[in-house]
């Protein structure tokens, strides 16, 4: 018989070999997938996780391109992860994600073609202010109504999907766009342009913030009394309500930062590698980085890994588009495996196996 | 404008097809809820309905196979969900959501080659007597079988968690799981196969989306269809006739919008389209603000014999 035995204490070996197991068994799997799509496994693995890196026709294009698709996953994950901590559950990134765009973009828009270095600042605030105020709906309807926050921020991201496609097409549309639907486009407008700040790597400022969100993060979450505090409350709720720390300032903490860090992704996702604001602008980051913030184990310097690792996927996952003809959708089937098989090994972090009889 | 271009008769027939897909996948959370379990992977589970139900359909050119085996495929997605939770003890909310990408994800890749094609649909049963009665022979007694089969479901779930032992046990286990462990009752089986009737309604639930509903395939036709599900169980504080009243509603609300859209109404389309949405957060508000009375105690909570 086999059976499992609860650990103390959640084993700090098995923390950080577990994703590695998850990634290999998330391999195996997405190989056996790609052999039955009648694609060659180990190439389509090889292409996946190895050529963006090192291969030599294809490296240079693909490495900036890892920091460009990272960059909004650690930031978005970084911020999901402290409210997971609490076991506050905002999967509405999506949404916000699109309203800091939105606002972002706004700023931009209503101020062209003035030039001037306030600008961007600006636009940052406001990216940050949307994706803050989206989220806010879901924290003050849990804390005044205890209205289940899943649900609303969840529902908020087709809300904001058709506040896209309105915007797009009305609002928001080019004036000089022969009709079609879409803004402007940013990258032509030096004052709101989200531009490298060194050529040719892919460091634009959102991926500047999201080194800055890690180091945050990792510092509240070890040296701040509300990491203790956010930590305490998805650990040990009653302790944390005897000890005097207050429910609602924490759910409208967690939801607003994650809600602030999403909306500064999609600013400078729009201002940026986007450019512009498109009925599709949204390419799913917002729940990708659920899956990043589960593969580093909501620790910060985790998550900041495992959106390197998540961004590899979807550069090589691209290429194995161009190179194998492997669909799109098996991507995606392959980010959704890691993180079934991350929470599948999982157990043995907090479980220990004993064989044989029970004690 | 033109109010007069909507007919109430078809709105409240075309309202219960339009429900009939949210009210499966309702009714089956709802038993997977009460029995303290909660799948957030209803989404997932739904599209891998719709998507096997039309390839089966298609290819068999019989739309009753395709809801069987999109019922099949519901369910078995839904085991993965069932040992990753019960025996692997893995994050509920973590896990849902996973299954939902996956569910996705294979939808998607399965889906590819059959994009663009009609699927043989069921065909409308006027039964007999009742069909004859006018206005409301049409508007309730001449629709295709699965939405009465949905509504059977729904009074067989009534049914057997109020009057028959069965159900009982599975609501022991869902308001205290330790009791019912104590009591002998196996715990994880009882839930896993509560699961498993809840993966089997959302694929039913799906496949009515692309088989009757549409009747075509194309890549995440849900549409979100999933997760209201989830908030019309909180809205019925999980009772079965109150999901019907739920899905109804709801139904009536998005053929009302598409009836406004097709109208040439002064509201663009845009607003239309999300007021599903916002409409059921206002209800959720309006439920919780009560308190969710109802809720299963140990709803969400994980379980672990030896402790």
């Amino acid at each position: 018989m086999i059976h499992f035995e609860k650990r103390l204490n959640p084993s700090r070996i098995t923390t950080v070999v577990t994703p590695i197991i998850a990634v290999i068994l998330t391999m195996i799997a997405g190989g056996i997938m790609f052999a039955a799509l009648g694609k060659p496994p180990l190439e389509a693995i090889r292409i996946i996780f190895w050529d963006p890196l090192f291969d030599p026709n294809f490296a240079s294009y693909s490495r900036p391109q890892l920091l460009v698709k990272a960059g909004p996953l650690i930031l978005i994950a970084i911020g999901l992860s402290i409210g997971f901590k609490a076991g506050i559950w905002n999967i509405g990134a999506e949404g916000q994600y699109i309203m800091g765009a939105v606002f972002g973009a706004a700023v931009a828009l209503a101020a062209y073609p003035a030039d001037s270095v306030l600008l961007f600042p600006a636009m940052v605030v406001s990216g940050a202010c949307g994706g803050w105020l989206w989220a806010m709906i879901p924290a003050i309807l849990r804390t005044k109504f205890n209205t289940n926050e899943i649900l609303v921020s969840l529902m908020l991201v087709y809300v904001a999907e058709s506040i896209l496609a309105s915007v797009a097409q009305g609002l928001l549309k080019n004036p000089e766009g022969y009709g079609f639907p879409g803004s402007r486009n940013l990258q032509q407008y030096p004052s709101a342009f989200n531009a490298e700040v060194i050529a040719n790597s892919g460091m634009h400022w959102g991926v500047i913030s999201a080194f800055i969100a890690v180091i945050c993060a990792y510092v509240m979450m070890t040296r701040h009394i509300r990491g203790f505090e956010v930590r305490l409350m998805g650990e040990a709720p009653k302790a944390a309500r005897f000890s005097g720390t207050s429910t609602t300032r924490l759910v409208v903490f967690c939801l607003g930062i994650s809600g602030a860090l999403a909306g500064l992704a999609g600013m400078f996702e729009v201002s940026g590698p986007s450019g512009q604001i498109t009925i599709d602008f949204n390419s799913g980051y917002g729940f990708t980085a659920i899956i990043v913030a589960f593969l580093g184990r909501l620790h910060p310097i985790g998550i900041l890994l495992a959106g390197l690792l998540m961004a590899l996927t979807y550069i090589g996952g691209e290429l194995a588009q161009l190179m194998l003809g492997l669909p799109g959708a098996s991507i995606q089937l392959f980010q959704g495996m890691l993180l079934l098989f991350l929470l599948a090994t999982d157990i043995f972090t907090n479980y220990r196996i004993r064989i044989g009889g029970a004690k | 404008m033109d109010f007069l271009g909507i007919n109430p008769v078809l709105l409240i027939a075309s309202l219960m097809v339009s429900a009939t897909p949210i009210l499966l996948a309702a009714i089956g959370e709802t038993v997977v809820e009460k029995s303290g379990v909660l799948n957030l992977g209803v989404e997932g589970m739904m599209i891998v309905g719709a998507v096997v139900g039309f390839i089966t359909a298609v290819n068999t050119e019989n739309p009753a196979i395709g809801f069987v085996t999109a019922a099949i495929a519901g369910a078995l997605l839904s085991t993965i969900f069932a040992t990753l939770v019960l025996h692997l003890k893995s994050n509920q909310v973590a896990t849902g959501l996973g299954l939902t990408l996956v569910g996705l994800g294979i939808s998607a890749l399965l889906g590819k080659p059959y994009e663009g094609i009609k699927s043989p649909t069921l065909q409308s049963l006027d039964i007999p007597i009742l069909a004859d009665i006018p206005i409301f022979g049409r508007m309730l007694f001449s629709h295709d079988a699965m939405v009465y089969v949905s509504i059977l479901i729904v009074g067989l779930v009534w049914y057997t968690l109020k009057y028959t032992r069965a159900g009982l046990v599975l609501r022991a286990v869902g308001e205290n799981h330790d009791a019912a462990h104590a009591l002998g009752y196996k715990v994880i089986r009882i839930r896993f196969l509560a699961i498993m009737f809840g993966g089997a309604c959302s694929g039913l639930g799906g496949a009515y989306i692309s088989l009757v509903r549409v009747p075509q395939w194309t890549e995440g036709m849900t549409a979100g269809a999933g997760w209201i599900a989830l908030a019309i169980v909180v809205f019925a504080s999980w009772k079965p006739w109150r999901t019907l009243i739920g899905a109804y509603l709801f139904g009536g609300i998005t053929v009302l919008q598409l009836n406004l859209q097709a109208a040439g109404v002064a509201i663009p389309v845009e607003y239309l389209s999300m007021s599903p949405f916002l409409i059921t957060i206002a209800v959720l508000v309006i439920i919780s603000a009560r308190g969710n009375q109802g809720a299963p105690a140990s709803l969400g909570r994980p379980f672990h014999a030896s402790n």
